[in-house]
């Protein structure tokens, strides 16, 4: 008799001992998500240390869920999870930052959200890179602090630059992306294909190459090497904004072979009330 | 591979991907189904037939509707001077059955998410704005849903709306009702506060 309760003691604990081995805690922020079934939705979470994972979250479109208003879109929150047989599932959510300042601002949210693209188009599932959650992290903190624009372009643009050199596709800037000689201070070409700059003699080598001015390259360059709080003082004509977000959208496609979404929404809403730079 | 018959697991596999429908159920329905009379079936299948073929959007408010006019449009007794603009058909079922709304609807059929390709030009926001600049309308009560992409929405048909002289208002929120406060996130918290009334 003594034996058998023994078992079953035994048998309990390791049943409890595997539901806490189903569960699991992560930091993550809501890169995306989608409406799934009656009342949930799927997120897809970039978390440091296990990338990219999707995750559902259960009845949070009702108005009484407790889960809801802690993985808004973008936010960074602390995460309990389920292991699930097709996807896991969030138990409990505890926002960290909600980054209030984009949801009240339309502009600020659609340079969020093509920050989140380029993220999400960027890294493969479980694909973890710490330093790119970290970068997403900041770009969304500092585009709550950023008014104006033409410095929420910039910020952008220092974003585009940085993740690129993260993900390991760093164009080319100081030396020709095609000859590899070093390029002197003057105007000079821009391949995707090659992807970099070009000196002028390599224009021909590239049927994609587009003049880049030498103002824009000296832009480039700053912002590829120094931190943001050097960058963010920069004041640019909106000539120069206007190359270097072309030249930068038309790179970006080029790398990641598809199209990015979001870009034309920001269209929209700068025609809608256009920003002075 | 399996050991069902076609039309069993195919029906299995329509109705798991219904909302709110697990393969267990799918199966439940099924079997049900298959025991079912013929006159029942049948009935089924044809209200499912029906349901496409007898339903049209309002040419007004886009609200589906069996009538190219919907019942709300059509009622004389309803205010013509509000506008309330929801996302989906459901939201309309969801303010009418408060009872305390007269006005007239809009049915976007979405939301802004410039991630998913989804712009304005996918929603009825041309014609929201057609209808503001032909009919008398004195104010648009923006009732996008409370999240990032309802409040984007939001913002948008508000930039756009208000350059033509009509008032629009956002629905207030605050706590939901039978919740508790400490459950609360910061930002109903603070929107509940901003809103707060006096006792
Ligand atoms: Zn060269
Ligand atoms: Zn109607």
């Amino acid at each position: 008799m003594n034996g058998h309760c023994g078992l079953n003691a035994a048998a309990k604990v390791g049943k409890v001992r595997q539901a806490r081995e189903r569960l699991y805690r992560i930091e993550g922020i809501v890169l995306k998500r989608q409406d799934f079934g009656e009342a949930d939705r799927v997120l897809t979470l970039l978390t440091p240390d296990r990338g990219k994972l999707r995750a559902v979250a259960k009845g949070v479109r009702r108005t009484t869920s407790r889960k809801a208003g802690h993985i808004e879109l973008f936010s960074q929150s602390h995460l309990l999870l389920a292991k699930g047989r097709t996807m896991d599932v969030i138990t409990q959510a505890q926002a960290v930052n909600l980054f209030r300042a984009l949801h009240d601002d339309l502009l600020r949210f659609t340079y969020a959200s093509y920050m989140a693209e380029l993220v999400d188009k960027f890294l493969e599932e479980e694909d973890a890179q710490e330093d790119v959650y970290l970068l997403l992290r900041g770009g969304l903190e500092a585009l709550g602090e950023t008014q104006g624009e033409s410095s929420l372009a910039l910020l952008t643009r220092f974003f585009e630059l940085r993740l690129l050199s993260l993900v390991g596709f760093q164009p080319s800037l100081f030396a020709c992306a095609n000859c590899g000689q070093p390029l002197d201070a003057v105007d000079q070409y821009f391949s995707a294909t090659a992807g970099g700059a070009l000196c002028p003699a390599c224009r021909t080598s590239q049927r994609d190459a587009l003049p880049l001015t030498l103002n824009a390259l000296k832009v480039l360059r700053f912002l590829q090497t120094r931190d943001y709080p050097q960058v963010r003082s920069l004041v640019l004509s909106a000539d120069v904004h206007r190359e270097l977000e072309r030249l930068l959208l038309r790179y970006l496609t080029q790398v990641l072979e598809r199209h990015l979404k979001s870009p034309e929404f920001l269209e929209l809403v700068r025609g809608v009330n256009p920003v002075a730079g | 591979m399996s050991a069902l018959a076609k039309p069993v697991a195919r029906l299995i596999d329509e109705f798991s991907r219904l909302p709110g429908i697990g393969p267990k159920t799918a199966s439940r329905l099924t079997f049900f189904l298959l025991r079912a009379s013929k006159e029942q079936v049948d009935a089924l299948a044809e209200a499912v037939r029906e349901l496409k073929a007898g339903i049209v959007l309002c040419r007004e408010c886009f609200n589906i509707s069996e009538t190219p006019l919907c019942s709300v449009c059509a009622d004389e007794q309803r205010d013509r001077s509000v506008i309330c603009v929801v996302e989906e058909p459901l939201d309309v079922l969801a303010i009418e059955r408060t009872r305390d709304y007269k006005g007239l609807y809009h049915v976007l059929h979405g939301a802004i998410s410039p991630m998913d390709g989804v712009g304005p030009a996918d929603l009825r926001i041309n014609e929201l704005v057609e209808r503001l600049r032909t009919k008398p309308v004195r104010e648009v009560i923006l009732a996008t849903n409370p999240n990032m992409e309802g409040d984007a929405t939001a913002m948008y048909l508000a930039r756009l709306i208000q350059p033509l002289g009509v008032t629009t208002t956002r629905l207030g929120r605050g706590l939901p009702v039978g919740g508790d406060l400490e459950y609360a996130d910061e930002m109903t918290l603070a929107r509940a506060l901003e809103g707060r009334r006096q006792f």
